[in-house]
């Protein structure tokens, strides 16, 4: 695949605040690309860069090849969805997804037909006529992903687009969203706060942390090889431990405060870790507790229930172990026959070498 | 109990005089006074044919459209910047534009008098008070802009250029229909400010007087009284038909962009 976005030394500056520091990023051609990170972190002001509305204070932003200096909003290959939508309240739905074609020299019936395609792309045939401010926040959206796809962008940008709809509506759009995107071929660029949303959605996925990238990486590898503690415990929940690195080799032999000595493969540490200490991540759907008659040939600490937290398909449990700072939590599926222990109930806990994530400081 | 007797007290202190204007407007007599002597529509007719009258209902006409369009214009430009633009200094500047609407007019009048007539060595003319009624006109416009402005998403002019407008054509095809009904409330409004004021105009001026100027000058004799009672009750009838206007103008912007009402002048 080949790149289609690179910003090289991005840099950003409101007043003396430095909102985006050195920004080195590459976005490919087709991927659907996010931007994840805790709010004020930055990810709306390199959208809006990208997007032509903010000016870089220095460095270089190329969109397909082009360098965009100088290049205003209505002159770049991007359209963007805005996190209100945007969706002017004086036009109907119709007049809405054809603003952009005003200056397409394509005939009357010619963009009205194009118009119905972009509504029936995103579920809206036959709504053409309806006045936009009457409309749901689930309709608003899609109005807007419409009007922004008609003019079939080389990138389109979505700021928090799902943020406003209910719980069952966001995941409905999730899928659609995804969907939507394999279908046009288009990049995607999605700025979202929500780890959740990023996971399902993205192909890569850029997190950041007041104005600079801390880790791009898929999925996946975001997930389980996390390269700093706040990138852990920004994706999903994470254990942390206290750690001592003794040797350096082909394995890396670690003292895991409260869990006794191993030997970790290098890849689940830094490039260039020496002996020192650490932290050490354990994800709590890798830990097990071991109910009464089960047996394991994984490593095996003892510990007492702390705090039991029932969620109908899993049970999370806080585990306290002797010489652990603080207790483990430990999710477990509620598979048929398993109990739900009781806080203060002694018991074992599985875990395994193959899942810790050794992490400076 | 006591409160509602207030009340009613007060909206007869405060439109009882107005409602004499046109029972005597209609009065077949020359002295203003009860018991009426009959039905007549005489000094309406003699407003028709007096030509110092239509003189300076030119003059005030032509002095509340200009001011109304050029107060507007400003008004705009500064519920524009208020709202959307983020400058050094806006707080004290805005506060700068919205003093003269608790300035008094006679201080207005006598500045820009002194300026025009002793400073500059100007001879007054329908311009002086073009210039004056633009200047108290203003903060009421801006007041009116800045509710039509602040309603408006900031996302949509940047949606339409991001949809391919220029700046401008952002401006003209989103924001300017946006806030379409706050401009005409806001031209009716400094219109019917300008017309009926007295005081700035009676000090700039020149030898062609405004109508409320020229109405003064008919107090003088009580013969004409009658025709001053005429004139006035069309000015009324006049200014609350384009009060209404503009409030509708106001509660349709309001639901166009689908928003809820948050006060207005009326
Ligand atoms: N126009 C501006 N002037 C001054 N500071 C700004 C401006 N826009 C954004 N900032 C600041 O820059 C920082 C990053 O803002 P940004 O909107 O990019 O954050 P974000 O990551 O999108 O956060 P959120 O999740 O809350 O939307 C914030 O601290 C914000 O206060
Ligand atoms: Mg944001």
């Amino acid at each position: 695949m080949t790149d289609l976005i690179t910003l090289q030394g991005v840099n950003k500056y409101y007043g003396d605040y430095h909102a985006l520091r050195q920004i080195d990023l590459k976005i490919r051609q087709g991927e659907f690309f996010s931007l994840l990170g805790p709010s004020g972190c930055g990810k709306t002001t390199l959208l809006r860069t990208i997007a032509g509305f903010e000016e870089t204070s220095s460095g270089s932003l190329h969109i397909d090849g082009r360098d965009m200096r100088g290049v205003s909003a209505n002159h770049r290959p991007t359209n963007m969805v805005f996190q209100s939508y945007a969706i002017f309240p004086h036009l109907s739905v119709g007049e809405n997804v054809a603003f952009g074609l005003r200056k397409d020299p394509r005939g009357k019936a010619e963009k009205a037909r194009a118009v119905e395609r972009a509504l029936e792309m995103v579920g809206l045939g036959g709504y053409g006529g309806r006045r936009a401010h009457a409309l749901s926040g689930g309709q608003r959206q899609r109005v807007a992903l419409a009007r922004a796809l008609i003019l079939e962008p080389k990138v389109l940008l979505l700021d928090e687009p799902l943020s406003a709809l209910d719980k069952k509506m966001r995941e409905q759009m999730q899928v659609e969203l995804m969907r939507l995107q394999r279908q046009v071929g288009i990049t995607f660029i999605l700025v979202t706060h929500d780890q959740e949303e990023a996971l399902v959605m993205s192909d890569r996925i850029a997190v950041m942390f007041e104005g600079e990238i801390g880790q791009l990486d898929d999925p996946e590898t975001l997930y389980r090889r996390p390269n700093s503690k706040r990138v852990a415990s920004f994706i999903g929940l994470m254990n942390f431990l206290r750690g001592r690195v003794t040797e350096v080799g082909a394995q890396i032999e670690v003292e895991v405060a409260g869990l006794g000595r191993c030997a970790v493969p290098a890849e689940q540490a830094p490039a260039g870790a020496a002996p020192g200490d650490m932290s050490i991540g354990i994800r709590p759907e890798t830990l097990a507790i071991l109910f009464e008659g089960e047996t394991t040939d994984r490593r095996v600490v003892r510990g007492m229930v702390d705090e039991v937290v029932y969620y109908g398909d899993m049970t999370y449990y806080d585990v306290r172990i002797e010489g652990v700072e603080k207790p483990l939590t430990i999710s477990m599926k509620n598979l048929i026959g398993r109990p739900v222990l009781d806080v203060g109930t002694a018991t074992r806990v599985a875990w395994d070498e193959r899942s810790l994530v050794l992490l400076a400081g | 109990m006591s409160l509602r007797i207030y009340a009613i007290a007060y909206l007869i202190f405060l439109y009882a005089p107005i409602v004499l204007l046109p029972i005597f407007a209609f009065n077949d007599g020359s002295i203003i006074a009860f018991p009426l002597q009959g039905f007549t529509t005489q000094w309406f007719g003699e407003l028709a044919t007096t030509a110092a009258l239509h003189e300076a209902v030119g003059n005030s006409l032509t002095i509340a459209v200009v001011s109304a369009l050029l107060a507007t214009c400003l008004g705009m430009c500064a519920a524009r910047a208020g709202t959307m633009a983020e400058f050094p200094g806006k707080r004290g500047i805005t506060g700068f534009i919205m003093l003269p609407l608790v300035l008094p007019e006679i201080i207005v009048a006598v500045s820009l008098l002194v300026v025009v007539v002793r400073v500059m060595g100007l001879s007054l003319g329908n311009w002086t008070i073009i210039l004056a009624h633009t200047l108290i006109c203003t903060p009421f416009c801006i007041a009116i802009l800045n509710g039509a402005f602040q309603n408006l998403d900031r996302s949509m002019e940047e949606a339409a250029m991001d949809l391919g407008q220029s700046r401008w054509g952002a401006f003209r095809l989103v924001t300017l229909p946006l806030v379409a009904p706050g401009i005409v409330s806001s031209l009716l409004i400094s219109f019917t400010i300008s017309l009926d004021e007295f005081i700035i105009a009676f000090f700039l001026s020149g030898n062609s007087p405004t109508m409320p100027v020229y109405i003064w000058g008919l107090l003088r004799f009580p013969d004409k009284l009658p025709v001053v009672m005429a004139l006035g009750t069309i000015l009324v009838a006049l200014s609350i038909l384009l009060l209404t206007l503009a409030e509708i103008m106001r509660r349709r912007g309001l639901a166009r962009a689908g928003l809820k009402d948050t006060g207005g002048f009326l």
